[in-house]
């Protein structure tokens, strides 16, 4: 997946230009699609949502013990109180990473992602290589993100095959004592809300 | 089905490569690929469901030569020729709210969950032709019922327009050994439809 496009960048338009242009000229003429509608759509999701959502979730649940208390009762409702709600996020669970037991999150049949805390997802969580291996050799998948953990940790792997969407939380960083909640977000990382980073 | 997309635990893939400092998008018609299928599925001719079979839905080869956007036009191009034009029109004005309302699938139900936390139940060894949400690697495996997330639309009836029709949604864990025959400590845990579950 994933093969490179020679005219992609160039002036002559690769097979599946033409095929986009044609069929969202057809869409537009037909007026069955509002192109600003689909404007708004690219701009939403390219401007506003993304991990600094999630990174907020995070940072919250580090320094609020009722609130990270909500968050693994009913992660939908404790994430909509920071007004992160809707499409992909509809049914939020949230995993906690502690010195036993490291969360990680795939899709091992498509590319479910909760977009509301972190946005579309990159090309490699979409990827053959990370949805073939996450669960059967997750160890060796977190290898070629650098990371290494004991061999008696316990890897969980959430394989998303339903409507369900999970949030990795990290654990703390050592030495942030006394951080504000924004300079604790700085620090969450988007693959660290997968389980394919540590922070 | 047993497509190309179910791809837990196949080999020779590579490593996993993650790209620096990435784009949410690598070409303008991957944006308005994207775009087209969000505003297109808003018009109520086709559900999520129906969205992931004519993605998946293809020969393997076709399926894993084609990139992640690619996958999502063919499959836009497919409901189109086979559902039609939705007549109904996401408007601009109505995105934040369409996007924020989002898809929740859970549906109220009389029936009763027939598993409980902690019960020991065994995948069903099903190989359907249709869509379904059990990955072939999880299939006729032993594991524990950890949680139940109430009763959710059923992709596998979805997906083919026979109704939501509800069932009970379990996470269910299953050990490395179980699975992978590994000796590592590890666990996957899968989304599992009652339907896929009888007693272990």
């Amino acid at each position: 997946m994933g093969h490179d496009h020679p005219h992609d960048n160039g002036s002559e338009l690769s097979d599946t230009q033409v095929r986009v242009r044609a069929l969202e000229s057809v869409l537009i003429e037909k007026g069955l699609v509002d192109p600003a509608a689909l404007d708004a759509l690219i701009e939403t999701y390219e401007t506003k949502v993304g991990p600094h959502n999630g990174a907020r979730v995070i940072a919250k649940a580090w320094t609020d013990d009722a609130y990270r208390a909500r968050l693994f009762e009913d992660a939908t409702a404790a994430i909509a109180e920071l007004g992160y709600v809707g499409r992909q996020g509809e049914h939020m669970i949230a995993v906690e990473n502690t010195p036993d037991t490291h969360n990680m999150v795939v899709c091992t049949l498509c590319s479910c992602y909760p977009w509301p805390v972190l946005g579309l997802p990159p090309v490699w969580y979409k990827s053959a290589p990370y949805r073939s291996r996450a669960v059967s050799e997750p160890r060796a998948v977190l290898a070629d993100f650098g990371v290494t953990l004991p061999a008696e940790t316990e890897i969980r792997v959430w394989d998303s095959t339903s409507e369900l969407r999970y949030l990795v939380v990290p654990m703390r960083p050592r030495g942030s004592d006394g951080w504000s909640e924004e300079q604790l977000a700085s620090v969450v990382t988007r693959d660290g809300m997968i389980g394919t980073g540590l922070l | 089905m047993n497509g190309a997309h179910d791809m837990g635990g196949a080999h020779g893939f590579g490593p996993v490569v993650a790209e620096v400092d990435e784009p949410w998008f690598h070409a303008e018609w991957e944006r308005r690929v994207f775009a087209m299928v969000i505003a297109t599925g808003a018009g109520g001719l086709w559900n999520i469901d129906a969205g992931r079979f004519a993605r998946e839905d293809r020969p393997p080869g076709e399926y894993l030569d084609m990139s992640y956007f690619e996958i999502w036009l063919a499959g836009l191009e497919r409901l189109l020729a086979e559902r039609g034009y939705p007549s109904k029109v996401l408007a601009a004005a109505d995105v934040p709210a369409a996007m924020a309302r989002g898809g929740p699938a859970t549906r109220p139900s009389d029936r009763p969950a027939r598993f409980a936390v902690g019960d020991r139940v065994r995948t069903r060894n099903t190989h359907p032709h249709t869509h379904t949400r059990l990955p072939r690697y999880a299939r006729g495996r032993v594991g524990t019922v950890e949680r139940l997330h109430g009763t959710h639309v059923f992709p596998d009836s979805n997906a083919h327009f026979a109704g939501e029709d509800p069932q009970w949604l379990y996470t269910v864990r299953f050990t490395a050994r179980e699975l992978w025959g590994s000796d590592a400590p590890d666990s996957v845990s899968i989304d599992a439809f009652e339907p896929y579950l009888e007693p272990a």
